[in-house]
């Protein structure tokens, strides 16, 4: 088990350095900061001076390192447009936002993903099934942004419920949960479902029956704990479709997070402040997919036994 | 359903490595999508709608409009569509704030988002087939290394990634076609080298390598025949992707720069005026919506459509 722990967490370091690699490198081969940054008439020392205070006078390599140690130190040097704050702090102003936000969303992706999936599966080919089903195709299909705006336009401002953009309450957090768990809800719809509808047909949920057991039981119990596992390995993949989700959620609700900043940053062309956001997000997916990989480790021997996972 | 998947990594909606189960880990002889009873009816309005809301659109552009979908004509800003008062049908469907005809604004960025996906599914496909085929193959340490490959890039956070190189150099066709490419290849990867594990145990395969075929030769002639209806399926999905991905990247700025219509830049277009003129805004999302729907019901029915096993039950 510990070896195939430290085996995920190095392959997860691997993962960050690559992205460190290809954040810094595509920001900085593309272009000279200073070109958008600095004013058109900057004098030719003043030029040097600002080179010199973000340290872009040095070779790319040495700026890469730089920018790697300070990134493990949690510092991702000034923020190019706030100059008085570092990226850093510039994000973590931002960031409980968009964790409560996206708690609220997977709070709801869980509450009504999950049981509507055990629901249609039991009364599979029932009105709610077909229903569950309909859901389950708009969810994947339509564009975040574009339903953002629709429920904008007719909760927010026709009907008047709502209110359209910013935090003033607990009000504001309907619109972008709803919006950002759509498709998570429509995924674990889809998982939920088939998984269940598997384990129903096998051997020991039919002897369970055969048994007496109560149908409630043999559905909540027997079938659904192990029809739970399947889902898991595609929770990462979800969460990962929702940060997206979220990043344009945010901006169509001048939600003041970590995805509308990041949207503010990249126009501003303040550098820092994405790359801090790029690695940030990667991190916290690498950290992520980790606890998938124990979780499932945990569950199932072949796996930590070091095993192929598939016979 | 007992422990048989193996961990996987963010962002992957494909196969695992055992080749009967479908994008949700879920047999293909049950199909989660396929919800009622099953048929073999190919899905008529789906093809239909990508027919005519995607495919013919963007090959006929223009021989089909009248309207310039670059300039509009000031005097006839936000016009509504033809049905409402006020509306002619000058403009079907109305006209933007620049006095651009909804409509050939529409049929354009039908063209915009065949040539992205296509060209990014086509660089993805090539690449990770390739990769997945060698992968799946030789495995080993190439195996090991595709595999790290594939879970880094289904880990990247893409949308970020686009705004570091629009904030670098500004949006363009070839960054969103290069962003899109980078994160597609992994799906496609990820199921042939899956598939290709499965062949290479083949019966047929030991043979041919025991008739001395070269490996590039057994990959080409035994294994891509194998897996290419995988492939024409996964690309199918992926092109719904692909649209979805572009409209959300040129709705937040990152893609196809203005005032190109792409359909995600169209419905940001109208986003301040969704009170005055929804129609600004609501009809091309309501065109991403309709193709990628109908996209994602095309790829099902190919699915079963391509398994012999549910063909010899038909």
């Amino acid at each position: 088990m510990a070896r195939y722990i430290a085996i995920s967490v190095v392959r997860g370091l691997l993962t960050l350095l690559a992205v460190s690699v290809l954040v810094f490198f595509l920001a900085r081969l593309t272009g000279d900061p200073l070109d958008v940054l600095a004013p058109v008439d900057i004098s030719r020392e003043d030029e040097e001076a600002l080179r010199a205070k973000w340290g872009l006078d040095k070779s790319l390599p040495a700026q890469y390192f730089a920018f790697l140690g300070n990134a493990v130190q949690g510092e991702f040097g000034p923020s190019f447009k706030y100059p008085t704050e570092t990226a850093g702090s510039v994000i973590l102003d931002r960031l409980p936002n968009s964790i409560k936000l996206g708690l609220v969303s997977t709070i709801l992706t869980l509450v009504i993903g999950v049981p509507l999936g055990i629901l249609s599966a039991v009364k599979r080919g029932s009105l709610l099934d077909r229903v569950a089903k309909g859901f389950a195709l708009f969810g994947q299909s339509v564009p975040e942004f574009w339903l953002a705006i629709v429920l904008i336009w007719f909760v927010a401002v026709r009907w008047n419920v709502v209110p359209t953009s910013g935090i003033t309450g607990w009000k504001s957090y309907v619109l972008p949960s709803i919006v950002i768990s759509i498709f998570g809800i429509a995924a674990l719809l889809r998982l939920f479902r088939s998984a269940m509808l598997e384990t129903m047909g096998t051997e020991y949920v039919k002897l369970a029956r055969l048994k007496g057991v109560a149908e409630q039981k043999v559905i909540w119990k027997h079938a659904l704990k192990p029809a739970s596992i399947a889902p898991l390995t595609f929770f990462g993949g979800i969460v990962v479709r929702m940060l997206t989700g979220a990043t344009v959620v945010e901006i169509v609700f001048s939600w003041p997070g970590a995805g509308l900043l990041a949207y503010e940053a990249a126009n501003a062309r303040d550098f820092s402040v994405v790359q801090a956001l790029a690695l940030f997000t990667a991190a916290a997916i690498v950290i992520m997919n980790l606890a998938i990989d124990i979780t499932y480790a945990y569950i199932d021997p072949r796996v930590r036994l070091g095993q192929k996972a598939v016979a | 359903m007992s422990l048989r998947n193996p961990p996987r990594p963010a962002g992957d909606f494909s196969g695992t490595d055992e080749t009967q189960l479908d994008e949700f880990g879920s047999p293909r002889r049950r199909n989660p999508l396929r919800w009622g009873r099953r048929s073999s009816r190919p899905p008529w309005l789906s093809i239909f709608i990508v027919l005519f809301v995607l495919i013919l659109p963007a090959l006929l552009a223009d021989l089909i409009t009248v309207h310039d979908p670059l300039r509009g004509v000031l005097g006839d800003r936000l016009a509504p569509p033809m049905w409402m008062d006020g509306g002619t049908s000058t403009y079907p469907l109305g006209t933007d704030k620049q006095g651009r005809d909804i409509l050939t604004r529409l049929i354009y960025g039908a063209r915009i988002s065949l040539t992205v996906s296509s060209l990014t599914i086509i660089i993805g496909a090539v690449i990770g087939s390739s990769l997945g085929l060698l992968a799946g193959y030789f495995g080993g340490w190439i195996d090991r290394f595709v595999s790290w490959l594939i879970d880094t890039f289904l880990s990247l956070p893409h949308v970020l990634l686009a705004l570091v190189i629009v904030a670098a150099i500004g949006p363009s066709f070839v960054t969103i076609v290069a962003i899109i490419a980078v994160t597609i290849w992994a799906s496609f990867a990820r199921q042939v080298r899956g598939e290709t594990l499965s062949v290479r145990e083949t019966e047929y395969v030991a043979r041919a390598r025991v008739a001395g075929a070269q490996p590039w030769r057994i990959l080409l002639r035994h294994v891509l025949p194998n897996v290419a209806n995988t492939l024409i399926v996964l690309a199918t999905l992926q092109v719904g992707v692909v649209i979805l991905e572009e409209s959300s990247l040129s709705f937040i700025g990152a893609g196809i720069p203005r005032p190109n219509p792409s359909w995600g830049v169209m419905v940001a277009d109208g986003r301040d005026q969704i009170l005055t003129a929804w129609w600004v805004s609501f009809f091309p999302g309501l065109a991403i919506l309709l193709v990628v729907l109908s996209l994602n019901l095309m790829g099902d029915w190919l699915r079963d459509f391509l398994d012999p096993k549910m063909r010899q039950r038909r």
